[in-house]
């Protein structure tokens, strides 16, 4: 145990020693986003815990709250800070369900992407040949298809082959599936070129001589050397994802309106903008720009300190 | 009253953790129509003053105390004027002339572009000037050549014509930083030569930094021995090399490898007090060692190799052939050379051997079987286990995310996966015993290591799986002289305990003849001569040896 806990110190001092918590510590940009981040986080997973309302739960819901417009207006109530939407849901509990909703399915999507588009990536610039021709090519083609379009195609076939009721539960991996098939060019390619440069380094010769396969060349040698620049794109195409999924979402193609997402929000919200009730489609929408945004800034610190290149 | 005086110049970099001291207190002083050679090893802090002349000093660094006088102008108080003063009455050659010339215009304009900066003259009379100083350094057909783009020179000729634009505006100082560091030998000399006669013809003050004693003891006046950024010796250059004052000077003189005699160990004056280390490595107890015999451990039979620089066409007109018909021989517990300049195929003949390249015709024989027709992966793991190869650049052949422990440890599971814990764990630290390295390095990571040190890692990697030929390709180029004293010495002592076969690769000649018993010299791929080391040196056979034994710096010339 007291082993442990020293693994555990030093590993605490190696961090605060490092030049990236350093660098962490002098970007507000990096503070500032970073902390909207866990907050938002941290409220989307434990909504339970921040949030008395449940708007799933139809018997809490009353007919008598609804289109209370947010607390600091006039006709505003206490209890409802962001206001109610037509059914009576308190919005900031709604928004709250609904990012977490948004926030899984991007990181699955991501997740997705990343490793479809890292081990194709790495195996590409890893064997060459052919096989890096075949799937650089298929990587070109991809990216010749707008990634929004592409999503709409996969959603339109699984409807095709899915029921009905069969969708609505299937939806979100339908739209993970969906986002991420759209999103793995850009990791195929970082990390081709990541690997055509370590492959070409000494250490990788050396196990080559040594005997080591090439799996375990690919996997325990190379791969953590060109996690850095995947790290940054998949930084930034978790917002894109977030974004691509509200998109689909606001186009109905997304979750379907029972377990709404942020998208499926501004959407409903939308049918009630020019009636006066703003605040509907208004914070939603507000609150994806935030989330976008604070994602998309700790992106861009993160490229500036992990690429050597950019520094200063 | 000399021309350029440095007085008690000091130059701190104030880091996050610290603050580094790139100069410490420094005087030196450079006469017109004089060369002084800056000397030290990588980080000793010769770039610095030559940065501090110039008054271009990277941030976070500063001149912290100390005047540099150049002439009547005090540089570092007079900042407005050195803007003048940089490339009119300074002259700059860097290190790489692949990147000192921009490649998007032609050599004309940058010259033309550099002396209308500086003086306020036509175009005509910038060319007239700029065709002149081409001449003058030497690059034939000047007159035509003006109008070509850097990339159609060669590299000497590139460095040329980095001269000349340093020499443009008819500088007083000339600073040559590591001007021949990337050329080769026969490219070196002229290079120098040239300096020197400019140097004479028109009494320029010269400071060229360079790490290689036998430059400075072929082209220097005077000479400056730098260390971790303090003077340690400054003086005439034939007094500093013969009769060093002080212990380091003494041990960087006597760690350059005689050119013109063969010693059994280098003497590592720093290290003398310590005890003697016991003689007997522990990993011998593991170590079947191979008794000598007269056979031929490798044979290299009409062994090619040609890279076709096209995609999309088979054709072989556009290859380029590295490897052209190259037969030797390496005999068990023997070390063999080769000795070649940069593109001689010296690599690509390594990586044929330990099976990274196919050969395009032609066979290596290990042990009497052909190991380059070998199919089965376990047949070759095999082979895999008896040829290690160490390699020229420690800082990319060490995977920086492992631990050294890993890494050493990689080799043994994989040829013996039953090994257990306690005894993996032993034969690592009597691993690292034998590179001289201590046990609390195998928790550390490869960047926590000096140059040096990880070149120690790689050794005891590849010592790791007991092999029978060891490949060591330019093992110290990257290294300073100091350290490449110690790590040869290293290898002699492993080869001798371990009974080792050693190929050594290398294009440095006189670290070669401490270290083999015969050699090859390689020229565009092609073997020119084979013969023993001792042989080849006093009587070459071959022109193009001769031409190379002739030209590379002697730091013996200075007995002259």
């Amino acid at each position: 145990m007291l082993q442990v806990g020293n693994n555990l110190t030093s590993t605490w001092a190696r961090i605060k020693d490092s030049d990236i918590y350093h660098s962490f510590i002098k970007s507000p940009t990096a503070i500032i986003s970073s902390s909207i981040l866990i907050i938002i986080f941290f409220c989307s997973f434990f909504v339970e815990l921040v949030t008395p309302y449940n708007p799933f739960d139809p018997s809490s819901l009353s007919l008598m709250d609804a289109f209370t417009p947010p607390s600091w207006t006039e006709d505003g109530l206490a209890k409802f800070i962001l206001g109610t939407d037509g059914q009576g849901r308190d919005m900031l509990a709604t928004i709250l369900y609904g990012s977490r909703i948004s926030l899984i399915v991007g990181f699955a999507a991501i997740l997705f992407s990343l490793i479809l588009g890292v081990s194709l990536g790495l195996t590409a610039g890893y064997f060459g040949g052919k096989y890096e021709m075949i799937v650089m090519r298929l990587t070109d083609v991809q990216l010749t298809v707008p990634s929004i379009l592409m999503a709409l195609l996969v959603d339109g076939i699984a409807r095709g082959i899915i029921s009905r009721e069969m969708h609505d539960e299937m939806a979100i991996y339908v739209l993970i599936f969906a986002i991420g098939i759209s999103e793995w060019p850009q990791f195929a390619r970082v990390s081709r070129a990541a690997t055509l440069v370590e492959k070409n380094k000494d250490y990788v010769s050396a196990s080559t001589i040594i005997g080591v396969s090439n799996l375990i060349i690919m996997f325990k040698h190379i791969l953590p050397n060109i996690l850095r620049p995947v790290l940054v794109i998949g930084t930034i195409g978790l917002a894109l994802a977030i974004i691509a999924e509200a998109t689909l979402s606001f186009l109905g193609v997304g979750v379907p309106p029972t377990t709404p997402s942020l998208g499926t929000l501004i959407r409903l919200g939308n049918d009630f903008l020019f009636s006066g009730e703003w605040w509907i489609t208004f914070f939603p929408a507000i609150f994806l720009v935030i989330l976008a945004f604070s994602i998309n800034l700790l992106g861009d610190w993160m490229r500036d300190t992990l690429n050597p290149r950019l520094k200063k | 009253m000399s021309f350029l005086k440095i007085s008690n110049l000091s130059v701190d970099y104030k880091m996050r953790k610290e603050t580094v001291y790139a100069a410490k207190n420094i005087n030196i002083e450079v006469n017109r129509g004089e060369i002084l050679g800056l000397v030290g090893e990588s980080g000793s802090g010769k770039s610095t003053i030559a940065n501090a002349v110039i008054n271009l000093i990277d941030e976070p660094g500063k001149i912290s105390t100390g005047t540099i006088k150049l002439g009547d102008l005090d540089i570092n108080k007079d900042t407005s004027k050195i803007l003048n003063y940089r490339g009119k009455k300074i002259g700059l050659i860097f290190q790489d002339p692949q990147t000192s010339l921009n490649p998007i215009l032609t050599i004309g304009e940058q010259l033309i572009e550099t002396i209308q900066t500086h003086i306020n003259i036509s175009k005509e009379e910038a060319k007239k000037r700029s065709i002149d100083l081409l001449k003058e350094v030497g690059i034939k057909d000047a007159e035509n050549r003006f109008d070509n783009y850097p990339h159609q020179f060669s590299g000497g000729m590139r460095q040329r014509v980095v001269i000349s634009l340093a020499l443009c505006c008819e500088p007083e100082l000339l600073i040559a930083d590591e001007p021949t560091t990337a050329l080769d030998v026969s490219i070196q000399s002229q290079i120098l030569d040239l300096i020197k006669k400019l140097t004479r013809e028109r009494n320029l003050a010269v400071i060229l930094i360079t790490h290689d004693m036998g430059v400075i003891a072929e082209t220097t006046n005077r000479v400056a021995v730098m260390k971790n950024g303090n003077l340690v010796e400054v003086g005439p250059t034939k007094e500093v090399l013969t009769k060093p004052k002080e212990i380091y000077t003494k041990s960087l003189v006597s760690s350059v490898p005689p050119t013109d005699k063969k010693i059994t160990r280098f003497i590592i004056i720093e290290k003398e007090n310590k005890t003697e280390k016991e003689t007997n490595l522990k990993i011998l107890n593991r170590w079947t060692k191979k008794r000598l015999t007269e056979q031929d451990l490798v044979q290299v039979k009409n062994l090619s190799k040609s890279f076709d620089d096209n995609f999309f066409t088979e054709n072989s007109k556009n290859s380029v052939i590295a490897v052209n018909d190259v037969s030797f021989d390496i005999k068990e517990g023997e070390s063999f050379g080769l000795v070649g300049e940069s593109g001689s195929g010296k690599s690509t003949i390594a990586k044929m051997i330990v099976n990274l390249y196919k050969p395009s015709s032609g066979d290596v024989f290990f042990d009497n079987v052909c190991i380059t027709k070998i199919k089965r992966n376990s047949e070759m793991m095999n082979f895999r286990k008896q040829i290690q190869m160490i390699f020229q650049d420690p800082y990319s052949s060490l995977n920086g995310r492992l631990k050294v422990k890993d890494i050493v440890s990689e080799p043994i599971k994989l040829h013996n996966p039953s090994i257990s814990r306690i005894d993996l764990d032993n034969y690592i630290s009597d691993l690292l015993e034998s590179v001289e390295l201590t046990q609390s390095s195998s928790e550390r990571y490869p960047h926590e290591f000096s140059g040096g040190q990880r070149q120690r890692i790689s050794i005891a990697r590849a010592l790791a799986t007991q092999p029978r030929l060891l490949i060591c390709d330019e093992p110290t180029s990257a290294l300073d002289v100091s350290i490449q004293a110690q790590i040869l010495n290293l290898l002699k002592d492993l080869q001798e305990q371990l009974n080792l076969t050693i190929l050594f690769i290398s294009h440095d000649l006189p670290v070669v003849r401490q270290m083999c018993d015969r050699i090859g010299v390689l020229k565009d791929g092609k073997l020119c001569e084979i013969s023993n080391t001792e042989e080849l040196f006093h009587k070459p056979q071959n022109e193009y040896t001769k031409e190379l034994l002739h030209l590379m710096p002697k730091i013996e010339s200075i007995y002259n």
